[in-house]
């Protein structure tokens, strides 16, 4: 397969090179308890930057997650609190919370899909407002300050973000099951195949037959029940929703798509290149972290460079295709 | 005294010679046609002509002497311009804008009133009402043309590419370009004119070289050779019956559409079709033909009172016109037809996909399907795996039939079947078109050439202005006819 070239494995092997550099320049960074770390922190980016990859091929985009990311988690923590003294310090509350944080993705998701669809609004205009909305709606809804869930629940909650299968915890082993049916949903269903056909020519698939809006708002709700999902292992994290939850996750959720190899523009669709692209974004501040080559406020800049010089490379490979 | 001409010119891509030993020469106040089936090596010649590719041996002459471009902009400083078949216009932009792209009248602040004059003086000259200030957005096609061709004069054009021109325009607009191509000619402009339509070659040409497989076969002057003349040349062989014999549809009706009305577009319009029949439809661009269809498919809000086979049936969506049988062909194969970036298994069952599996696609039955595709369409493409924009327009148009007839539909709309593509396929083309009705099924053939309309068709509606301007059959069928109710002459006399 001449598919599998230099620019298909690129991120791979800036994966495979980040690992060798981490594991030279600090003999820590392959211990068993970091790597964990590294994983869990990035489970929630991934779960929504996979969703973000099917939004982004259908030709879509998402600014609106990392608000969203915050509100659910807020909506969840008031409504566990709420229920708290009525049903107790108990896991039907949690299971409660955790029920609101997917209803909520799930109808913000279709807010979001509904606007772009049905109003025919610019999907970046969309959740351009929907960011702003949901951000300001739980800096509302803490008062200014901080969401947090009572200290009984919170004990009981905590598992499910520490807890796991021996060092695997919950979240690397979800995220790993979202990627999975991910990729697969990307290249065997025919869902997928009706996004790359959406995202690489709308007309297309409109005289195809394909209903586009409904495979959009799918695309849409699927973002946001993964939002949802993210916030279900997250609030056990802190315990906590503030105003600053969830602050640039829409950027690196899409970044990481992007360097992934997935196109801006829509069209074709990577899901294993997704979780790779998250992986590296995490890696980078978990090497600046633990070496002390690089002050890890310079983070971000890496990362940039990064982000554009994985489009660079897309670029190449497509002037390189018309010779 | 030649303008531009290539001496002896040979062109590889890689290992392979597309064009081998070609002389060409364009004279000043001459058009000279190139024709050729795709693939032929019109288009190498035409970049290397204007300054996109250089030749890897032989020269390009220009008044004499060997020059190399290094870029289309310098063959334009050098009088050399290409008017491609895809404009080379920004959309947002006015027409005075447009024309003085890239050399803008004025200093740092733009000399608006000198650019909108110095348009407004090129338009006066090609006897077009264009206003400069119009937005190319607004314009339609023909006149976007016409400001290509005004841009073109402004660069103080010598030798004038045409890449298939008339392909976009309908009866009528052809005749205003022939004129512009007859004034420019009168002001000793060398045009290079590339053509599918051999009719107009015999009617605009000076001079005609043929091309078959990257060589110049055959050069004639006007009058030397007929159409007959120039497809034999073009593809090596006599090419008899062009058109597949006409068929023997059944009495029994397949579709009946009374009062099919897309606001705006198409008013009131009935139609039958039978069974084995191909319909045609002629008409003006802008006439409502796409929009009929469209309105007929589900693709654009439309009212109507459809029976197939005598059932009513209502279709709001494409999809239920799929499942009474019914499948369209669009005009735009590239923009609604295919998906380019995409390989030719993801573009065969794109509207079929609930096929081919559940929730789960079968990519191994896709793969049979396609393999059934390329034997009965014939599709010749080196990969499978290749994209679809890749192909050469003929396989893309039988890939985009396969498409259309996988879900096996009774009744087929197509709309332009053959534009763009070289003179074999599309005799290819109409065979396949001839069979499908041979096998019972009913077509409708809209198309803007007329004669492939008579050749093909057992019955034609011509519609004027969203309506239908008349029906003419069997030796009534003729391009005079076919005029007249397309224009609105005297339609009673038809």
């Amino acid at each position: 397969m001449n598919r599998l070239n230099l620019h298909t494995l690129g991120p791979i092997v800036a994966l495979i090179a980040l690992i060798i550099l981490g594991a030279m320049l600090n003999p820590a960074f392959l211990a068993p308890a970091n790597i964990t770390n590294v994983l869990a922190r990035s489970a929630f980016i991934g779960m929504i930057a996979v969703g973000m990859t099917f939004v982004i091929t259908s030709g879509g985009l998402d600014l609106s997650v990392g608000s969203m990311a915050a509100f659910l988690a807020g909506v969840a923590i008031i409504a566990m609190n709420a229920v708290a003294p009525a049903l107790g310090v108990h896991w039907g509350t949690i299971l409660l919370g955790m029920g609101v944080a997917l209803l909520g993705g799930l109808a913000a998701g279709w807010l979001n899909g509904a606007l772009v669809t049905k109003a025919r609004i610019e999907p970046f205009i969309v959740t351009l407002g929907t960011m702003g909305i949901f951000r300001s709606l739980v800096t509302w809804l803490a008062d200014g300050g901080t969401l947090s869930l009572g200290s009984g629940l919170r004990t009981l909650y905590r598992p499910v973000y520490f807890g796991g299968i021996g060092w695997i915890t919950w979240p690397i082993i979800t995220f790993a099951v979202v990627a999975i049916i991910g990729e697969w949903m990307m290249r065997h269903s025919r869902f997928g195949r009706h996004v790359e056909a959406i995202g690489s020519n709308e007309r297309v698939a409109r005289y195809s037959g394909i209903d586009v809006n409904r495979v959009k708002l799918m695309t849409y709700v699927l973002l946001g029940l993964l939002v949802g999902l993210a916030v279900v292992l997250y609030v056990p994290r802190l315990g906590s929703a503030s105003g600053s939850t969830g602050v640039l996750w829409e950027l690196e959720a899409i970044a990481a798509v992007i360097i992934g190899g997935t196109a801006l523009k829509g069209g074709t669709g990577r899901v294993w290149g997704t979780v790779v692209g998250v992986l590296i974004l995490s890696l980078i501040d978990n090497i600046l972290n633990l070496a002390d080559l690089v002050s890890p406020y310079l983070n971000g800049a890496i990362q940039g460079v990064i982000i554009v010089l994985a489009v660079v490379l897309q670029r190449e490979k497509s002037t390189a295709d018309e010779r | 005294m030649t303008v531009l001409a290539l001496r002896n010119v040979s062109k590889s891509f890689g290992p392979i010679e597309v064009l081998h030993g070609v002389d060409l020469a364009l004279e000043p106040g001459e058009v000279h046609a190139l024709i050729g089936e795709n693939g032929a090596g019109k288009s190498t010649i035409m970049k290397i002509l204007g300054g996109f590719l250089d030749p890897t041996t032989g020269d390009l002459l220009l008044d004499g002497q060997p020059r190399q471009f290094t870029s289309g902009p310098q063959a334009e400083a050098a009088g050399v311009v290409v008017i491609h078949q895809e404009f080379n216009l920004a959309p947002d932009l006015s027409v005075a804008a447009n024309v003085f792209l890239g050399r803008e009248a004025g200093g740092f602040r733009l000399d608006h009133r000198a650019m909108r004059e110095g348009t407004a003086d090129l338009l006066g000259q090609l006897h077009s009402p264009i206003d400069p200030d119009t937005l190319i957005r607004d314009l339609s096609v023909p006149d976007r043309q016409m400001v290509e061709i005004a841009k073109a004069l402004s660069r103080k054009a010598r030798v004038l590419i045409m890449d298939e021109p008339s392909a976009v325009l309908t009866h009528r607009e052809v005749g205003a370009l022939y004129e512009q191509i007859d004034r420019l000619r009168g002001q000793g402009v060398a045009i290079l004119y590339c053509s599918h339509r051999l009719d107009e070659v015999a009617h605009l040409a000076d001079r005609i070289t043929v091309l078959r497989d990257g060589r110049v076969v055959r050069q004639a002057l006007r009058g030397e050779l007929d159409e007959n003349g120039m497809a034999t040349a073009m593809v090596g062989r006599e090419l008899q019956d062009f058109y597949p014999p006409k068929g023997h549809p059944s009495d029994a009706l397949a579709l009946q559409v009374t009062g099919l009305t897309v606001p705006g577009e198409v008013h009131g319009v009935d139609l039958s079709l039978r069974q084995g029949e191909v319909l045609g439809i002629a008409g003006l661009v802008g006439s409502g033909r796409t929009e009929l269809a469209e309105g007929l498919v589900g693709l654009r809000p439309a009212s109507a009172e459809i029976r197939v086979n005598g059932q009513p049936v209502h279709i709001r969506e494409l999809r239920d016109a799929f499942a009474a049988g019914l499948a369209y062909l669009t005009e735009d194969r590239k923009e609604a037809g295919l998906l380019l970036e995409k390989d030719l298994r993801v573009n065969l069952t794109l509207a079929t996909l609930e096929r081919f599996g559940g929730f789960r696609i079968d990519t191994s039955a896709e793969d049979a399907a396609l393999d059934r595709a390329v034997a009965d369409f014939d599709i010749r493409a080196p990969r499978r795996d290749m994209q679809t924009g890749k192909l050469s327009g003929g396989n893309q148009q039988k890939l985009l039939l396969a498409k259309t007839m996988l879900p096996d539909p009774r009744i087929i709309i197509i709309d332009e079947p053959t534009r763009g593509i070289d003179v074999g396929t599309k005799r290819q083309i109409y065979a396949f078109i001839r069979k499908l009705a041979d096998e019972g099924r009913s077509l409708v053939v809209i198309s803007s050439e007329m004669t492939e309309v008579i050749g093909l068709s057992d019955r034609i509606l011509v519609m004027r202005g969203g309506r239908i301007a008349g029906e003419i059959s069997g030796p009534d069928m003729t391009e005079e006819n076919i005029v007249r109710l397309a224009m609105g002459v005297s339609s009673e006399a038809a």
